[in-house]
């Protein structure tokens, strides 16, 4: 319930947080506060007892969604509640904007930041598939000046990241998948909210057919994953629930049983059974999302 | 939207007794006014905060307090060696050959479950407190530990308490052994179960905790804590303090919630007020939730096996049970009374069952004690029997509800002593059920039942025709089973001068809505209005006496306390209206509050008048002292018996084992009501935690014997989208026990709802031969049922469904 | 250890106050400043009995450093009512019954508020949805979800009352 002691810096710029990183990397540990969300629950039970905390949740710079050309752009502080209010993301990005509809509770959403949740790399949250199945870009500023890390490459496994000790996660850029279908379907943990299973999918369209799709899954493996074969068996396929059901039976092809995540909520079995019916259920969702868009056009 | 509430002044004497009014308590429980333990401050207060064991079970070596002594702030360290006060936790309830290893404030050399303090700390700030309790440095050696109740009483598990040979802290049993065999050997048919009754964490929304001041000039310690029964907890803190009874001041604030965790006593307000004694300071120690998880008193916990023995007709002839009831590491309060008296005298159900035999041996464990939990032993008792009831109905072949009805206690056979000591009081089944049949449409549920099976859609309809035991006395009865108390209530009504009448009892609320329900009950005795009374609960220094607030007794034993005392108050006022109007007592009637002479209406005199003159007592009849004002202390003649029937009907997808529900209905029996919304507000609650005992809920610790469901982030305290709309409906039996008829509410739904669920989760998988599936039924869990049932695949014909990689082992979760 | 002078303006009235880095905005508010009716019910950020708003947004006060809120406008419990009048939704969870222990309540009230400015018009799932932050052990949440109905009717009224003429009374 009380963190131990620390020493509180707040960050007013990319600049002044690199800095700062800089300053404090010596003894101890430094964490970055985003949105708090993870870090504070921990930093209260002592699972976490860094030194410095650096916050970084007032950086205007990595405030606020843009729209440049093709490329959405989302500064990584942004709130979740932000991005649930923003027409942009809805429309550019809307695996994305699923996803965010069902992290954590409004409490949650109103303090935590999609830069938060991407680089803290929890495995059951609700981010990481929806990047995969954008395919984001990862922007990170560290020392040595930025980099575009694409989602692909990001995430290492548990809480781990390509992001380094000396850098921070600034921007996630994403590009536009308007007219393109977007969902996200989530078995949450009754308790934690957090997802056993998440699995979000942009399907791009044209007329009844998928030209092609991409597919992410939270909550399965140690850290988001593509389900190439669930993709690969939609490309060029028809847009309808027998296809859907189908292509949701390969869901599990690449991953290794053994491998996936099994806790109190919910065994590897269990996850894998999971994550073909969720899968089935975020494929067929995308499809609705398309004939209420249109029936609401 | 349910029943509507009145406002207060919409009331009058006539009606104010089963009036929907708006809850009194409300409105500083609404602005933040309210004054829960922790909200309160005291001028230079310390705070405590206690080191638990980090292991299940361990030796302590020896404990290192030096670091932690060196703190700024920190006031004082304290360990088991520094304690100077008798310092044992008693127990509530003996029974014949029952083991009571001590219960020490502290733990000295052995750590016997997580909870186990270690040391305190009292320090200036809570944040430094907890720091301190960080710093302390405990040399232990873990040891084998052991959770589950069955495996405890095996011969090569670890002991618990050094001091005993093993962990049996009792093996009792109750009913005729040898008729139940007979039963069984001459039955037609027979069902059989194994079930576990998993362990309940309670989760009040408030943790425990206690503000503790001694004051030396008066020698008077004044105590502050979250309680269900301050007299109680004064009782038997007195003697683990050797602190004179009438020197301890205990009061319960607002408390937020209970479900019989705030009824027993914790070491850890001992600790609190020896803290204030040693220090000389007022201390504050509030539990943090991971404490309350550790340390709250959980609930449940059996393993069990039933059989339920029947004729050719399914006519129910006899009943065996065998359960192994988790004590955990220490005996709480009262934890030897609820796998026993609380559990296997309501074996019989609302079933005419001739021979039942039920044998329970309690096992200590190095888990959380286990105790009273909302329902406390009648849950576990008809969970059991309606899960055997209703296999009995599948061997049968018979409809469920059907089954039930033929076995019904007729309602002619009221009082109906059962096999298993107890004698209910008064009882009408068949109406009820058939109002919960007719809520929920079973005959067109049914056929639909069949039409979506056609489908493949799984609808389940599960049933629960409960009985509970309730107004926990009376006291010479609870004597001979072993309590160590009283159960009886006292009530205290004083009218004042001027005619306001202030009420005190000895229940001990924390959300029920007493301070209403008692004032609608003392108004309707006294004819004065509601609004010119108050009811004061929870200070030992202003009520007389009490027992508290637990096992749905407080409108049955409290309210009827206060009902007898009002009845004195008019008695006596009788006396003295009589005399001023020079009318004989027997020429006096009594209505409304006005006391007139039979015949003579225009000579009356109001009982608030009539107040004036007793205090004035200027004109008083012979032999009558002034004032108005009665105490009772009322011992009821018999335990009461609500009952009722409950439905949920789910429907089950065998792919993710997810349960929707399509209606849950609620038909309750609770005897005359005194405020329905209440009432109906009682019954929402506790389904809710029904439902969260059947589908979510789970004290799950490793083999090490730690806590894993340790937070709300891992155990499921069910959320708003977890819980069904409910539809509430009731019957009115009244019981002839008190001078109410009321029967008590508050554990109806914990008692009901977990088998309505479960039966109907079987039910629907009813075609994958799924006879039972212990709780709490997660996704995983009915899947895995689905996959492992024998007729898996053959009536569900989904690939999908079987496909579960194989997943016969690795059922651990 | 780094300690931090901060302002809080809590329901209209400003405070300066001294607060360690650690100090969370619940305590602060508690502990420093009285407000009380704020409640604490675990540390995992799951039960929402600390939701207070935060410039306008309801958040878990548990789960905030009071260093971070400097500068922000808080609302508890205790600025609901005004002058004396119940918030619609305190009438609402006083007439439909929605609370029974109210440690719940004040962070209930406060998240329910938070949905009834983003959607004056909840249906009972989004109710159900929108309190999924808050954990009630009492009322099995029924009489919640009436409390914040009763509210969200009792706003519309105020808010239109032409409107619910003109349509014949009430949109429930």
């Amino acid at each position: 319930m009380y963190p131990d002691e620390f020493d509180y810096y707040r960050a007013e710029s990319v600049d002044d947080a690199l800095d700062l990183l800089d300053e404090h990397s010596g003894a101890g540990t430094t964490e970055l506060l985003a949105g708090g969300h993870s870090l504070l629950p921990a930093m209260k039970t002592g699972l976490s007892s860094p030194d410095v905390l650096i916050d970084i949740s007032g950086v205007e710079e990595m405030q606020g969604i843009s729209v440049d050309g093709d490329t959405l752009s989302i500064g990584a502080m942004t709130r979740y509640s932000d991005l649930l209010g923003s027409d942009a993301v809805a429309e550019h990005a809307p695996a994305l904007a699923a996803a965010v509809e069902q992290v954590g509770d409004v409490q949650v959403r109103n303090r935590g930041t999609i830069g938060g949740n991407l680089a803290h790399a929890d495995p059951a949250a609700d981010l990481p598939g929806a990047a995969l199945a954008s395919d984001a870009t990862l922007v990170t500023h560290g020392p040595d000046g930025e980099r575009e890390i694409p989602a692909d490459d990001f995430f290492f496994g548990m809480y781990t990241t390509d992001v380094g000790p000396d850098e921070l996660l600034t921007r996630i850029e994403i590009p536009s998948a308007d007219g393109a279908l977007g969902a996200y379907a989530k078995k949450p943990s009754p308790s934690s909210g957090y997802a056993m299973v998440g699995v979000a999918a942009l399907l791009e369209i044209d007329g009844d057919g998928v030209t092609s799709a991409r597919v992410g899954a939270n909550g399965v493996m140690d850290h988001g994953v593509r389900l190439s074969p669930v993709e690969d068996a939609l490309a060029d396929g028809a847009l309808d629930d027998e296809t859907m059901a189908s292509a949701a039976n390969h869901a599990g092809d690449d991953l290794d049983v053994d491998m996936m995540m099994s806790d109190l909520q919910a065994s590897n079995e269990f996850r894998a059974q999971l994550l073909e019916v969720y899968t089935e259920r975020a494929l067929t969702a995308a499809i609705e999302s398309g004939s209420s868009s249109a029936a609401a056009d | 939207m349910g029943i509507e509430t009145i406002e207060a002044d919409e009331l009058d004497v006539e009606s104010v007794l089963g009036s929907a009014v708006e809850r009194r308590e409300d409105p500083s429980l609404i602005t933040g006014e309210a004054e829960y333990t922790d909200d309160i401050q005291r001028p230079n207060m310390a705070h405590m905060s206690v080191l638990r064991s980090q292991y299940g079970h361990a030796t302590i070596n020896g404990v290192d307090t030096s670091d932690a002594e060196a703190m700024d702030g920190v006031i004082g360290v304290y360990t088991a060696d520094d304690l100077d006060v008798p310092g044992e936790i008693p127990v509530g309830w003996l029974l014949d050959s029952l083991e009571t290893p001590v219960h020490p404030l502290l733990a000295g050399e052995t750590a016997r479950y997580q909870g186990d303090g270690i040391a305190v700390v009292v320090a200036e700030e809570r944040y430094i407190a907890s720091d301190a309790v960080d710093a302390i440095d405990v040399d232990y050696d873990r040891r084998d530990a052991v959770i589950d109740p069955k495996e405890a009483v095996e011969d090569d598990a670890p002991v618990v308490h050094d001091d005993l040979d093993d962990n049996t802290a009792f093996d009792w049993e109750i009913g005729d052994a040898d008729e139940t065999d007979a039963a069984f050997d001459e039955a037609a048919h027979t069902a059989e179960v194994d079930l576990t009754n998993q362990r309940l964490i309670p989760n009040a929304m408030e943790p425990r905790a206690t503000v503790a001041e001694y004051k030396p000039g008066t020698e008077e310690l004044e105590v502050h804590m979250t309680s269900q029964n301050p007299h109680l907890h004064r009782q038997l803190m007195s003697g683990v303090l050797d602190v004179p009874e009438h020197k301890l001041h205990i009061v319960a604030p607002d408390v937020g919630g209970g479900f019989g965790s705030k009824i027993h006593h914790y070491p850890d307000e001992a600790l609190a007020c020896w803290c204030a004694m040693e220090t000389g300071r007022p201390v504050k120690w509030t539990a943090t939730r991971t404490e309350t998880y550790l340390t709250d008193a959980h609930g449940r916990d059996h393993e069990s096996h039933a059989e339920l023995a029947m004729d050719e007709e399914g006519i129910i002839t006899g009943m065996r049970v065998k359960t192994y009831a988790g004590m955990g590491a220490y005996l709480s309060t009262f934890a030897p009374a609820v796998p026993t008296y609380l559990y296997g005298t309501l074996l019989s159900g609302q079933y005419d069952i001739p021979a039942i035999h039920c044998n329970v041996v309690g096992a200590f464990t190095n888990g959380a004690p286990v105790d009273a939990y909302r329902g406390a032993g009648r849950p576990e008792a008809l969970y059991l029997v309606e899960r055997i009831i209703t296999l009995g109905a599948r061997e049968m072949g018979m409809d469920p509800a059907e089954f039930r009805r033929q076995n019904f206690v007729p309602s002619d056979d009221f009082p109906h002593q059962t096999p298993v000591a107890v004698e209910y009081d008064s009882g009408d089944y068949e109406p009820a059920l058939d109002k919960a049949l007719e809520a929920v449409g079973y005959d067109d549920l049914r056929e639909r039942q069949e039409e979506l099976r056609e489908e493949g859609r799984y609808l389940g309809i599960g049933l629960s025709s409960y009985i509970e035991a309730c107004g926990l006395a009376p006291s010479e009865l609870a004597g001979q089973l072993g309590a160590q108390a009283g159960l009886w209530e006292s009530g205290l009504v004083r009218v004042h001068p001027t005619g306001k009448v202030t009420a005190f009892c000895g229940t001990s609320g924390h959300g029920q809505g007493h301070e209403t329900t008692y004032a609608q009950i003392v108004s309707d005795e006294l004819g004065i209005p509601y609004d010119d009374i108050e009811i004061v609960e929870g200070d030992t220094d202003e009520i007389p006496q009490g027992m508290g607030t637990y096992g749905s007794r407080s409108a049955a034993v409290g309210g009827s306390a206060l009902a007898t005392s009002s009845q004195k108050v008019v008695e006596k006022a009788k006396k003295i209206a009589a005399h001023q109007l020079e009318a004989s007592e027997e020429d006096v009637e009594f209505e409304n509050g006005d006391f007139s002479v039979a015949g003579a209406p225009e000579r009356s005199m109001h009982i608030q008048d009539v107040a004036a003159q007793s205090y004035l007592a200027h004109d008083m009849p012979d032999g009558i002292e002034p004032g108005l004002e009665e105490t009772s202390f009322y011992d009821p003649d018999n335990f009461v018996f609500p009952f009722g029937t409950h439905i949920a009907v789910v429907e089950v997808d065998p792919e993710t084992g997810e349960i929707e529900f399509e209606n849950y209905v609620a038909v309750d029996d609770v005897g005359p009501q005194i405020n329905p919304k209440i009432v109906e507000g009682q019954v929402h609650g506790g389904v809710a935690q029904g439902i969260g005992q059947a589908l979510y809920e789970g004290a799950e610790y490793d083999d090490n014997a730690q806590l894993v469901t340790g937070s709300m982030q891992d155990y499921t305290v069910p959320k708003a989208e977890h819980i069904p709309t409910m539809e509430t409906d009731s019957t009115v039996t009244p019981s002839p026990h008190n001078p109410l008829g009321v029967k008590g509410v508050g554990e109806a739904g914990t008692i009901a709802a977990p088998q309505a669920v479960v039966n109907a989760v079987t039910d629907a998988l009813q075609p994958f031969g799924v006879d039972h599936i212990d709780m709490p039924l997660t996704g995983e869990a009915v899947w895995r049922a689905v996959n492992d049932a024998p007729d898996a695949g053959a009536e569900g014909g989904d690939e999908a469904i079987a496909d579960g990689s194989g997943g016969k082992d690795g059922g651990e979760n | 250890m780094t300690e931090h002078d901060i302002e809080l303006s809590v329901n209209g009235t400003t405070h300066e106050l001294t607060v360690e880095s650690r100090t969370l905005l619940v305590h602060a508010l508690r502990d420093e400043l009285g407000y009380t009716g704020t409640n604490v019910g675990c540390e995992s950020s799951t039960c929402g009995a600390c939701t207070v708003h935060l410039d306008g947004d309801a958040v878990k006060s548990c789960t905030l450093l009071a260093v971070q809120a400097d500068g922000a406008e808080i609302g508890t419990v205790e600025g609901l009512a005004e002058d004396g009048t119940y918030a619609p939704i305190q009438e609402g969870f006083q007439k439909e019954h929605g609370l029974q222990c109210g440690y719940c309540t004040p962070g209930m009230m406060l998240a329910a508020d938070d949905l009834l400015e983003r959607n004056p018009d909840p249906d009972e799932g989004e109710i159900r949805e929108a309190i999924e932050g808050n954990l009630c052990r009492c009322t099995g949440y029924q009489n919640i979800v009436n409390a914040v109905e009763f509210a969200a009717d009792e706003m519309g009224e105020a808010s239109s009352p032409e409107m619910t003429a003109a349509d014949g009374g009430g949109d429930d």
